[in-house]
């Protein structure tokens, strides 16, 4: 570890504290349907919306109907997108000649971009037309991620709303956030990463003669528009196979910089419209505090880890950290740094090959992701899973002093920790039992690019970001087979909706509700003690579940390591 | 109920031509006319033909050039499509080794390696990135310290003085953005191009 490189991790940290409150606040005008700076502009384009699609945005809907509008939203991007893989072949803008995709492919990509995983079992360059690439991905990369702010929009609502039956309006969240937030900002931060090098050209892929006289040909396309909101949307899938690796994803420093600090901006944003919304930033600085001590642990071990290197190159007289599977130009804090931040939220963009981290260095993404994507989070989706785990913590602080436990002003009762609960607990039961399975089924094991424990871990990264909607992956794992297409699609479905429904349920719940004044006996929840007791219940829960998987994958690695053993594949 | 069914057809179905069709064609109509040299690749262009781009590793075998990093890109095998074989640099298929850490190919190929790039240079520490593949296997740069460790081969192939190679290299380093983001770094596509125009002047 160097000292530029903390103080690149330090100048990072220091720029989202920034960010926070002035995202923050612009959303929260946003969502209080109040006027902003681009009202002008986009306020006509708006209600053409509405008058359109016969949209009355006054009438607000209950949680079973707004529910119920997120899923029918779901629905057509689905098909859609799942139309598009196969008919690509015919379809125009598609210089490269891309055929059909197989059909568990078509599917598992189709869900994993409509649950903002964005999991790729494809190699974009050479499976993707750029059509697809463009009306399918990209859109689908503003939707999930715009769907996923809105639902926890639609839960700080029932927190802040008091004996009232509804909680919004979907078609009119989805279209404010979708014009004022989201394309605002991904139309000059595209044009950014025009400039630092990224292309943005319809043209044919460029044969080129290197100097040596050989040919060599260059994959280009409608990048920027996408990396902008693959990035922003925390969405992750990457126009080309290496993803942001990719010399044309993210081709300097400061694109790569940039690129770290979309990926939180608005998650981190979304605590402060909490604060704002609940009446007290404080609040919102609470789960704030909470995500960054998560955040700033994992990225020390992640560092410290690829910093120290692997023992077994090490050995041979090499110095310098992990470089296997890194891009000289971000070295080993540029990647790590990615590493954790790409897998605390739900991203899933990797700059580098988690696969190829030391044992223990790809543990913390595995981690982040098992830990339920609550540092930060995806989109909105981070928000309100970080809100279950409040929810929970508030309960066992209210057992521990036999009071009914209250969260601002709101009192949390049986229904509300029975349905985070169930929340929580799916997610497990997605990876691990999915990993469970795999380890059974021959083709699936035959699928592993490494030989022992490395290879196990490959499988449980594999449903883990599928289960989390996170979709970065231990990449040697060769998922593009039947098995791995089908499974992971359903992980990825349940990860997503069995999540949402649950927490929808609560926030009609917790809408209906009273709102009762805070008293002396209420627990504050502004201050250490909060922050450390959610802490805990995260570390507890996280800890119980997963620890004995990663005992067989990353920990015996490094143990074996340590002991000098390497393995072979026969 | 029913009254959602017309919202989610027509709101997702104006939303999607907004991101999915207006968005992108913008954005590349504007980069197009503001950075067309980005915008279609960074494509270096002598005599006529495009060599490469600026951004993209390439190939380098001989003697006579600097080196990029070792490549784990495939390409389908010509004989069997439903197989592929190793094409370093294949910029049309990017992708990585992944192997592990405790993967004793990873260690088998590092060790190979190292052997192959002693008998060049035998004094100097091998530099890490000469020997591990990068995760694109499209990187364009090597570090300072891997262009330095290959300029005996190329003095003694070229015919020139180490210390002119030597100083092509430093003027070809490219140091930490602000002094504080990324890490120095040498292009080698661009080095090499340097390097022929030095021979040729």
């Amino acid at each position: 570890m160097t000292v530029i490189g903390w103080a690149q991790i330090l100048l990072y940290c220091a720029i989202i504290v920034a960010i926070t409150p002035i995202l923050g606040g612009y959303m929260t005008r946003v969502f209080n349907g109040e006027r902003t700076f681009l009202s002008p502009l986009l306020r006509p384009i708006e209600i053409g919306i509405y008058k359109i699609a016969g949209v009355d945005e006054r009438r607000e809907q209950n949680w079973v109907v707004y529910t119920i509008a997120v899923l029918l939203f779901h629905v057509g991007g689905f098909v859609l997108l799942y139309v598009l893989c196969r008919a690509q072949g015919y379809l125009p803008f598609n210089p490269a000649g891309q055929t059909a995709v197989e059909q568990g492919l078509s599917l598992n990509t189709a869900i994993s971009f409509i649950t903002n995983t964005n999991w790729q079992n494809y190699g974009g360059e050479s499976t993707m037309s750029y059509l697809v690439q463009m009306f399918g991905l990209t859109h689908q990369n503003y939707l999930s991620a715009a769907t996923g702010i809105v639902l926890a929009m639609a839960l700080i609502r029932g927190f802040t709303r008091h004996s009232v039956r509804t909680v919004g309006n979907f078609w009119v969240d989805v279209t404010r956030c979708t014009l004022y937030i989201l394309l605002p900002i991904c139309i000059p931060y595209a044009l950014f990463l025009v400039w630092q090098g990224i292309p943005q050209t319809l043209g044919p892929y460029v044969d080129a003669t290197t100097l040596e006289g050989a040919k060599q040909t260059i994959a280009v396309g409608p990048v920027a528009s996408q990396i902008a909101i693959k990035m922003l949307g925390t969405n992750g899938g990457g126009f080309f196979n290496a993803n942001a690796a990719h010399p044309f994803e993210n081709p300097t420093a400061l694109s790569d910089f940039v690129q770290i600090i979309s990926i939180f901006a608005i998650g981190a944003a979304l605590t402060n419209v909490f604060g704002r919304m609940v009446g007290n930033q404080r609040q919102g600085w609470a789960i704030f505090a909470i995500m960054g001590i998560l955040f700033v642990v994992g990225v020390f071990f992640c560092y410290w880890a690829e910093a120290h290197g692997n023992d077994a190159l090490n050995a041979l007289g090499l110095t310098g950290g992990n470089m296997e599977g890194k891009e000289v130009r971000f070295g080993i804090v540029g990647s790590a740094l990615f590493a954790v931040i790409t897998t605390a939220a739900s991203c899933g963009a990797v700059n580098a090959m988690h696969d190829a981290f030391t044992a223990l260095g790809g543990m913390i993404p595995l981690i982040n992701m098992e830990l339920g994507e609550v540092i930060i989070g995806g989109v909105g989706a981070g928000m309100y899973g970080m809100l279950l785990f409040v929810i929970v913590s508030i309960f066992v602080a209210g057992l521990m002093v036999g009071r009914t436990p209250e969260y601002v002003g709101k009192k949390i009762e049986a229904k509300e920790v029975k349905m985070a609960m169930l929340a929580i607990l799916v997610l497990p039961l997605m990876y691990l039992g999915w990993t469970a399975v795999a380890m059974q089924v021959p083709s699936a094991v035959a699928s592993m690019n490494n030989p022992g424990p490395h290879g196990f871990t490959e499988v449980l990264y594999a449903y883990t970001s599928q289960t989390a909607n996170n979709g970065s992956a231990f990449a040697g794992l060769n998922g593009n087979t039947l098995f791995y297409n089908l499974t992971g699609a359903v992980a990825m479905f349940v990860g997503r909706f069995w999540v949402i429904i649950p927490k929808m349920a609560i926030a009609g719940s917790l809408a209906a509700k009273k709102s009762i004044p805070a008293s002396s006996g209420t627990f504050p929840t502004t201050g250490g003690l909060f922050v450390g007791l959610v802490i805990g219940v995260i570390v507890i829960i996280g800890g119980l579940t997963f620890f004995p998987a990663l005992a067989l994958g990353p920990i015996v690695e490094q143990l074996a390591q340590n002991a000098g053993t390497l393995f072979s594949s026969n | 109920m029913l009254r959602e069914i017309r919202p989610a057809i027509l709101v997702f179905a104006v939303l999607t031509l907004i991101t999915g069709l207006a968005y992108p064609l913008a954005m590349t109509g504007i980069a197009q006319v503001v950075f067309p040299y980005q915008a279609n690749g960074s494509m270096i262009v002598r005599n006529g033909t495009v060599i490469g781009s600026a951004l993209i590793g390439q190939d380098f075998e001989s003697d006579k050039y600097f080196h990029g990093r070792p490549s784990a890109t495939t390409a389908p095998d010509p004989k069997d499509p439903a197989k592929t074989v190793p094409a370093p640099y294949n910029a049309a298929n990017s992708g990585a080794a992944n192997l592990g850490p405790s993967n004793k190919a990873l260690i088998d190929r590092v060790k190979g390696d190292i052997a192959t790039l002693k008998k060049e240079n035998p004094a100097a520490v091998v530099p890490i990135d000469l020997v591990t593949t990068s995760a694109s296997g499209l990187d364009p740069d090597i570090t300072p310290e891997a262009a330095l460790f290959q300029v005996p081969r190329i003095a003694k192939a070229r015919k020139l003085p180490e210390d002119r190679v030597r100083q092509l290299v430093s003027g070809n380093t490219q140091g930490r953005l602000f002094g504080l983001l990324g890490e120095p770094r040498v292009n080698v596509l661009l080095l090499n191009l340097a390097l022929d125009r030095l021979a040729a002047g």
